[in-house]
């Protein structure tokens, strides 16, 4: 079978209608995960022994586990428990939820790598937590954070197309109900790459911007 | 009451076509990680540019869009693949652009005294590479690929997407026949998750044998 330009532009229409809801999906996962993570990353960091044991288990329990198949469980499980969602919520929860761990992991690292000495001065000079943490840390820990940051959101950006495995019309669904309306798969299949090449791409040189721009702090 | 003897030897069937797929995209992966790893600090322009075009091109779309790719597309192009030799294919392909930038990073790591030693001892670069360099290159790759191998074995899910009977897919089946989706997707969630542990506690015994003997030597 040949390419045809033709048949791409035809189908064009389609995929970008796809492409909106993919793009959707990372922005709304991302949300998610950054909350998410936060969660964690306190949980782990301030909560009594017990619970932060209980917390590092569950985010080892979710990174060694498959996104797709955790997707199936808040999508096809949580339904006998009375809570119907609907699959592109599903879905953006699954992301969140992953990729929050992920997340977490970086608040916990950027947070512990505030030097010492900056706690203690805070102290010293009579800060309250509040005013130590908006005013010393976080201002430290914050910039670091942004490239690895970055570097997750690429990632759940390639995996969005797991969604089309819970019905979720994004692009790779919308690519292969066209493959299979048409019997060609050559064009479409493609195009998916092509647009997600393209796009990594581009996030590959933003992502060197912000390491750039933001990982050498220290060097002020 | 559902029997679910029957139904639990098909999730470890398809267990063990989840390991199958595991070991074997590692392989393939391992071999592309060093091909690609070495080939990107190769002194031929060429080479370099080669396996960074590879890399960046596994890199940048996902385990999905290529395993369907391969499964669908590589048809018409006359090569017709079996849902296994496809889910290898992509999967260590893809896993294997990851392990690159680790092999790349490890052997940049490694000093430049050992390279000059190397050039004042009079070995030649493959020498140098085997004897030197990557010995004491590996230790730094194995808590990284330990995370890769984690990585492919979660990619293997998506296999059951081009119908090759994994895990997940029989789950689907169980979930299909019985309609219970809670025991299905519960007892895989915890066989992957036990597959991960096994992977990284055989990584860290991995790890503490090709240290053995380097102490000392680095820092």
């Amino acid at each position: 079978m040949e390419w045809d330009w033709n048949f791409v532009w035809e189908i064009m229409p389609t995929l970008l209608e796809g492409l909106k809801i993919t793009i959707l999906a990372t922005v709304l996962g991302a949300a998610v995960a950054a909350v998410v993570g936060l969660v964690f990353a306190i949980l782990r960091m301030t909560a009594p022994k017990p619970i932060a044991r209980a917390t590092s288990f569950i985010v080892e329990f979710i990174r060694g586990t498959p996104l797709l198949v955790q997707l199936y469980f808040i999508f096809y499980v949580l339904p006998d428990i009375g809570i119907r969602l609907p699959a592109l919520l599903a879905g953006v929860i699954g992301l969140g939820v992953h990729y929050g761990t992920y997340a977490a992991e970086v608040y916990r690292a950027g947070i512990e790598n505030v030097p010492r000495g900056q706690w203690e001065a805070a102290k010293a000079t009579n800060l309250s937590a509040r005013q130590t943490w908006i005013h010393v840390v976080l201002p430290q820990a914050i910039p670091p954070m942004i490239p690895a940051l970055a570097n997750y959101l690429i990632a759940m950006f390639k995996e969005t197309p797991l969604l089309s495995a819970i019905t979720v019309l994004e692009l790779m669904n919308q690519a292969k109900s066209v493959a299979n309306s048409s019997y060609r798969y050559i064009e479409p299949m493609t195009m998916v790459g092509i647009f997600f090449l393209i796009m990594s791409l581009i996030s590959v040189v933003f992502l060197r911007w912000l390491e750039e721009r933001y990982a050498r702090v220290e060097e002020r | 009451m559902t029997d679910w003897s029957g139904y639990i030897g098909l999730i470890l069937q398809g267990a063990l076509v989840t390991l199958e797929l595991t070991l074997m995209g590692s392989v393939l992966a391992v071999i592309m990680a060093f091909v690609a790893g070495l080939g990107r600090v190769s002194r031929f322009m060429a080479v370099r540019a080669l396996a960074t075009t590879y890399i960046e091109f596994f890199r940048g779309t996902s385990i999905f869009v290529q395993l369907f790719w391969v499964y669908f597309v590589l048809p018409f192009a006359g090569v017709t693949l079996s849902p296994l030799q496809a889910g290898v294919l992509a999967l260590g392909l893809n896993v294997g652009a990851y392990g690159a930038e680790v092999v790349r990073g490890a052997v940049k790591a490694i000093g430049r005294e050992q390279r000059e030693a190397c050039v004042a001892l009079n070995l030649t670069r493959g020498q140098a590479m085997r004897h030197v360099i990557l010995p004491q290159a590996l230790p730094l790759m194995l808590p990284t690929f330990g995370n890769n191998a984690i990585e492919l074995l979660k990619g293997t899910a998506v296999v059951s997407l081009i119908s090759l009977t994994d895990m997940t897919f029989q789950a689907q089946v169980v979930r299909a026949q019985t309609g219970s989706t809670l025991i299905p997707f519960a007892v895989i969630l915890v066989l992957y998750f036990l597959m991960a542990l096994a992977i990284s506690t055989g990584m860290r015994w991995l790890e503490r044998r090709v240290t053995r003997g380097l102490d000392g030597v680095r820092t």
